[in-house]
C-alpha cells in the first residue's frame, strides 16, 4: 500500500521503526496496532502513514524550538534591542505550502478508503448477512439467511465477507472490534447503518461498545469467533437443532418458567435476552466473566445469583431460585455445549 | 455589596476569575476521582452510576464553568485596557452576563446535592439523556443550568464584539490591534453564532424532558442523530472559542518576553479569522461513525484537515518570533513555551483524527481523550496560566511569586504529559473512553496507573498555584505600571491595578504595539488624544444580580414542577408553577425596572483623578 506514494518513501525507515514500536503494544485480539483483517490492516496503514508524517512535523517543530530556546535566550547584561522583524513572505509561503502538500498526501488514501469501506454488501448473496442489534448491555446477532439468532458471540466463516446491518433497540451504542475493523454506531430503527468486514484468520477477537450507553457501558464486551467454513456450517446446523432441556423435569419446568420467558435455547423461548444455545462453550458469561479465567459453571452461578453486581443497570432481574435450582441450571447451561469446534 | 452591584469591567473580571477558579477546582477534583477509579482494573472506588455522573460533570464544568469564565476573566480585565477604552460598551450587560453564568453554574452543581447529577456525558446524546434512560433530574440540571449560563456567555460575546468595534482609542485601526484583542474579537464572533445553536438544542431537550415533546423521541417520530448535529454545530466552534484566546495570550507573552514584535502579524490575523471560519465547517467529524455516508465523511475529512494549515502558520510564526529575540524565562513565558510543543502534539493528532477511515479506529477511544486534553489542557489551560501570570500584576497590583510559579509549571507540565501522552496508546490498544472500569489482562493496567500518578502531579501544581495566590496576596501592592519592563501594549501604560476610569486621558495610538513604539521613539508615555476632563462612568446596579436570581429560581420551579413533595405546601408551590412564575416575575421585573428608569451614570471630575486605583 505504502509504495504507491513515492513522496512517502523517504519516511519508510521512520515508519518501520515506529511500526515495530507500536506493534509491541497490546493484545493481538484487541489492539488496533496488530490488525487481523483487511479493513483493520488498511486502517493501520493509514494510521502509520499519518503518524509517520506527523512525527516528522513534530520533530521539526521540536528541533526549531530547542534551537531557539538555547540560542536566543536573554543573556545577562544584554541591553540592546533585538531587530524587530515584521515577517517574511518567503518563509510564510513555505510553511503554508508544505502542510498543504502533506495534507494532499493524506487526503488521497483517506478519500479512497472512505468510499471503499462504505461499499454495500447487503444484497450480496455470497456474503454472510448479519443483523446486529444492540441492547443495554448486550449484542444480538441475527442471521436472516439461516434463520438463527445468537447473542454476544458472532460466529463467522473465515472465507466470506460479513455484511452487517446495525440498529439499537434502546440508546446509542457503537460496535467495535479493534483488531478487525473500526467502529460504527448503532442508531435507532429507521437509521440503519451498514458495514462489512472479513476475518481471514481463524480465532477469537474481542469487541467493545464504544459509545456511552449507561452504567455498564464499560462491560458491554462481546466476541467475534472466526472459524473455517466446515465448522461454520456445523455451527449453523447445531444452532438450528431442537432445544435440549434439563433432564430433571422439575428443573426443566423451572428453567422454562423462569429463564425461557426472556431467553431462548434452540427452538424454544423468548427474545428479550440473549440466546443461550451453546452457552457452555462460549468464551464468556455476560460478556465479562471470562471462561478461561474461571470455570463456566462458576461464572454462570455468579451471574445468575446477582446480575446487578456483575453488570450494574442490567435488564436481567435477580431471579428467585433455590440453591438447588441455581446449581442445577448453572450445571445444565455449563454443559449445553456445541460440538462444531471440537476438531481443534 | 460593592461586588454584587459592580459594573466595572475590572471587578467583573476578578469575579469571573474567582467563580471560574472555584469551578476549576471542582472539575479538577472530579478528574482526580475519575483517575483514582481507573488506577487499577476492576476498582471499586465509585459505582458505575457515580462514575458516569463524574465524567459528565467533569466535562461540563471544565468547558462551560471553568475555562470559559477564566477566558472571560482575562477578556474583561484586559481588553478595554488594551484598546484604550474606559469600560466595555455595555457595562450593565457585562454584569448581567457574569451573574447569569454564575447562577447557571451554581444550579448545575447543586445537582450533586438535590436530585442527582447528569449522567449522559457532556454531549448528552439522546436517547440516553431522555427520561426513559436517565431517570433522575440530572439532565434537567444540565439543560436548564447551561441555558442560564449560556445567556451570560452570549451577552459577553456580543458585548466584546461591540466594545472592540466601537471603543478602540483613536489611531488604533483593526490592523494595529494587539493579537489578544484580535483573538477575543474572533472568539466573540464565534460565540455569537455558536451559542444560539446549543441554546436551541437545550430548549428542545428541556421540552422533551419536562413537557413531553418528541424532538428526539424516536418512537414518536423524533430523531436521535439530530441532537448530535445540533450539539456539534455548537460543539466544534466551541473548541475554537476556547483555543483562540489562548493563541492570543501566547502571542502577547512570547512577543513581550523575547522583546520582539510578533512575526508575521498580518498572517496571524488572517490565520485566526480563517480558523474561526473553518471552525463552523467541520462539526460532522465528531460524527464519522454515526453513519452519515461516504460523501459527507470525505468532505468533512478534507475540511477538517484544512484547519491544520492556518494553525501551522501560527506555530511557525511563534517560533520565528522567538528566533533572534532575547527570551526571558519566567513562569509566564515557560507556560507559553510549554504550550508550543504540547499544542503541536494535540494538533497533529487532530489531523490524524480528521482522516475518517482511521478515525473509525480512534473514535470514542482513549486516543480521543488524549487528543482533546492535549488541545484543551496543553493548549488552553497552559495559555490561561501563562496569561494569568502575565497579567496578574495588572489585575491585582502584585507580581506572583516566581519560585512557586515555576514549581507550578514543572509539576503541571510533567504531570500533564504523564497523564495524557500514554492515553494515546491506551486508545490504540482498544480501550474505549468513558468506561468506569476495565478487565485485567488487556495490557491497560500499567499505563492507567502512570496516567493516574500524572493526574496527581497536576493536582500538586494546582495547589502550588493556590498557595502562590495566598502568598502573593499577603505582599504589599507595589507592582509598577510596566512590571515586565518590556510591555508593548496600552495596558502597561497605566497603573497596576488600573484606576476605576482606566485612562486619565484617552491615548493616541500611533502604530502596532503602541507603547513599545513610543518607548523606541524615546517617549516615556503614550500621547493623549484628549485634554484632561471629567469622565463619565456607569452607575452600579443590583438589577443584574436580581435578574439572575430570578432565572435561578425559575429553573428550579420548572424542573421540579411535576415532582411529589413531602410537604403539601411546597408541593402546591411547585406543582402549580408558582415557583417558576415567581422566578420569571423577578427577572422580567428587573428588565422592566431597567427599562423605565433612566440612569445617566455619574462623572469623575478632573480634580478627583489623582487617587491610586481600584481596591481589588
Amino acid at each position: 500500500m505504502m509504495n504507491r506514494w513515492h513522496a512517502v518513501k523517504r519516511l519508510l525507515p521512520i515508519l518501520a521503526g515506529l511500526a515495530l514500536l507500536l506493534s509491541a503494544c497490546g493484545r493481538a485480539d484487541l489492539s488496533t496496532l496488530q490488525p487481523q483483517g483487511p479493513i483493520a490492516e488498511k486502517q493501520y496503514d493509514l494510521m502509520k502513514l499519518s503518524i509517520g508524517m506527523m512525527t516528522v512535523v513534530v520533530v521539526i517543530v521540536f528541533l526549531i524550538l530547542a534551537y531557539v530556546l538555547i540560542r536566543f535566550r536573554r543573556r545577562p547584561g544584554q541591553t540592546e534591542i533585538p531587530k524587530q522583524v515584521e515577517g517574511s513572505h518567503k518563509l510564510e509561503i513555505i510553511w503554508t505550502v508544505i502542510p498543504i502538500i502533506l495534507l494532499v498526501i493524506l487526503v488521497v488514501p483517506t478519500v479512497k478508503y472512505v468510499f471503499e469501506f462504505a461499499q454495500d454488501y447487503t444484497k450480496d448473496k455470497n456474503a454472510i448477512q448479519v443483523k446486529v442489534t444492540s441492547h443495554q448491555y448486550w449484542w444480538e446477532f441475527d442471521y436472516p439467511q439461516y434463520g438463527i439468532k445468537t447473542g454476544q458471540e458472532l460466529v463467522i466463516p473465515t472465507t466470506k465477507k460479513i455484511s452487517l446491518q446495525l440498529n439499537t433497540v434502546d440508546v446509542l451504542h457503537s460496535f467495535w472490534v479493534p483488531s478487525l475493523f473500526g467502529k460504527i454506531d448503532t442508531n435507532p430503527e429507521g437509521n440503519t447503518n451498514k458495514m462489512y468486514f472479513e476475518a481471514p484468520k481463524a480465532g477469537v477477537y474481542r469487541g467493545k461498545c464504544a459509545e456511552l450507553c449507561g452504567q455498564s457501558h464499560a462491560l458491554m464486551d462481546f466476541k467475534v469467533k472466526a472459524v473455517d467454513e466446515a465448522k461454520f456450517d456445523a455451527w449453523v446446523q447445531e444452532m438450528k437443532a431442537p432445544a435440549v432441556l434439563p433432564q430433571d423435569p422439575a428443573l426443566a419446568a423451572t428453567f422454562e418458567k423462569k429463564c425461557l420467558s426472556c431467553h431462548a435455547v434452540g427452538d424454544k423461548g423468548g427474545t428479550l435476552g440473549p440466546n443461550l444455545t451453546g452457552i457452555g462453550n462460549k468464551q464468556a458469561v455476560a460478556g465479562v466473566l471470562l471462561n478461561d479465567e474461571a470455570p463456566v459453571e462458576k461464572n454462570l452461578k455468579t451471574w445468575i445469583e446477582d446480575p446487578e453486581k456483575v453488570k450494574p443497570g442490567s435488564k436481567m432481574p435477580k431471579v428467585t431460585l433455590t440453591p438447588e435450582e441455581l446449581d442445577g441450571i448453572s450445571k445444565y447451561l455449563a454443559n449445553y455445549k456445541l460440538q462444531y469446534d471440537n476438531g481443534k | 455589596m460593592d461586588w454584587l452591584t459592580t459594573v466595572d469591567h475590572k471587578k467583573i473580571g476578578i469575579l469571573y476569575l474567582i467563580a471560574g477558579g472555584l469551578f476549576f477546582l471542582i472539575g479538577g477534583l472530579e478528574a482526580i476521582l475519575i483517575r483514582i477509579q481507573l488506577m487499577q482494573p476492576k476498582m471499586d472506588f465509585v459505582t458505575a452510576q457515580q462514575f458516569n455522573e463524574l465524567i459528565t460533570m467533569h466535562g461540563t464544568t471544565m468547558i462551560f464553568l471553568a475555562v470559559m469564565p477564566i477566558i472571560f476573566a482575562l477578556m474583561n480585565a484586559i481588553i478595554p485596557l488594551q484598546i484604550g477604552a474606559r469600560d466595555v460598551a455595555f457595562p450593565f450587560l457585562n454584569s448581567l452576563g457574569f451573574w447569569t453564568f454564575f447562577f447557571g453554574g451554581l444550579l448545575l452543581n447543586l445537582s450533586w446535592l438535590v436530585g442527582g447529577a447528569p449522567d449522559a456525558g457532556w454531549t448528552s446524546y439522546m436517547p440516553l439523556a431522555s427520561n426513559t434512560y436517565s431517570t433522575t433530574h440530572g439532565v434537567d440540571f444540565y439543560s436548564i443550568g447551561l441555558q442560564i449560563a449560556g445567556i451570560g456567555t452570549l451577552l459577553g460575546g456580543i458585548n466584546f464584539l461591540v466594545t472592540i468595534i466601537n471603543m478602540r482609542a483613536p489611531g488604533m485601526t483593526f490592523m494595529r490591534m494587539p493579537m489578544f484583542t484580535w483573538a477575543v474579537f474572533i472568539t466573540s464572533a464565534l460565540i455569537l453564532f455558536a451559542f444560539p445553536a446549543i441554546t436551541v438544542g437545550l430548549v428542545l431537550l428541556t421540552f422533551d424532558r419536562l413537557f413531553g415533546a418528541n424532538f428526539f423521541e424516536i418512537a414518536n417520530g423524533g430523531n436521535a442523530v439530530l441532537w448530535e448535529h445540533i450539539f456539534w454545530i455548537f460543539g466544534h466552534p466551541e473548541v475554537y472559542i476556547l483555543i483562540l484566546p489562548a493563541f492570543g495570550i501566547i502571542s502577547e507573552v512570547i512577543s513581550t518576553f523575547s522583546r520582539k514584535r510578533l512575526f508575521g502579524y498580518s498572517s496571524m490575523v488572517f490565520a485566526t479569522i480563517l480558523i474561526g471560519f473553518l471552525g463552523f465547517m467541520v462539526w460532522a467529524h465528531h460524527m464519522f461513525t454515526a453513519g452519515l455516508g461516504p460523501v459527507a465523511n470525505a468532505l468533512f475529512s478534507i475540511a477538517t484537515m484544512l484547519i491544520a494549515v492556518p494553525t501551522g502558520i501560527k506555530i511557525f510564526n511563534w517560533l520565528f518570533t522567538l528566533w533572534g529575540g532575547q527570551l526571558t524565562f519566567n513562569t509566564s513565558s515557560l507556560f507559553a513555551i510549554g504550550f508550543i510543543p504540547t499544542f503541536v502534539m494535540g494538533g497533529v493528532t487532530g489531523v490524524m483524527l480528521a482522516s475518517a477511515p482511521a478515525d473509525f479506529q480512534y473514535h470514542d477511544s482513549y486516543f480521543v481523550v488524549a487528543h482533546f486534553h492535549y488541545v484543551i489542557v496543553g493548549g488552553l489551560v497552559f495559555g490561561l496560566f501563562s496569561g494569568l501570570f502575565y497579567w496578574w500584576p495588572k489585575m491585582f497590583g502584585r507580581v506572583l511569586n516566581e519560585k512557586l510559579g515555576q514549581l507550578t509549571f514543572w509539576t503541571f507540565f510533567i504531570g500533564f504529559h504523564m497523564t495524557f501522552f500514554i492515553q494515546h496508546f491506551l486508545g490504540l490498544m482498544g480501550m474505549p473512553r468513558r468506561v468506569f472500569t476495565y478487565l485485567p489482562n488487556q495490557g491497560f493496567d500499567t499505563m492507567n496507573l502512570i496516567s493516574t500518578i500524572g493526574a496527581f502531579l497536576m493536582g500538586v501544581g494546582t495547589i502550588a498555584f493556590l498557595i502562590n495566590i495566598a502568598v502573593t496576596a499577603a505582599k504589599p501592592k507595589n507592582a509598577p505600571n510596566d512590571p515586565w519592563v518590556d510591555g508593548r501594549t496600552l495596558e502597561w501604560t497605566i497603573p497596576s491595578p488600573a484606576p476605576e476610569y482606566n485612562f486619565k486621558q484617552t491615548p493616541l495610538v500611533r502604530g502596532l504595539d503602541a507603547y513599545w513604539k513610543e518607548k523606541m521613539a524615546g517617549n516615556k508615555e503614550v500621547p493623549a488624544a484628549e485634554p484632561v476632563g471629567s469622565i463619565h462612568m456607569p452607575s452600579p446596579s443590583i438589577i443584574p444580580f436580581m435578574m439572575s436570581v430570578g432565572l435561578f429560581i425559575a429553573g428550579f420551579g420548572f424542573m421540579f414542577a411535576k415532582d411529589e413533595f413531602a410537604s403539601s405546601f411546597v408541593g402546591m408551590l411547585f406543582n402549580n408553577y408558582i415557583v417558576a412564575i415567581l422566578g420569571l416575575v423577578i427577572t422580567f421585573g428587573g428588565m422592566f425596572l431597567r427599562s423605565v428608569f433612566d440612569d445617566h451614570g455619574w462623572h469623575i471630575e478632573p480634580e478627583e483623578l489623582e487617587d491610586k486605583g481600584v481596591k481589588a
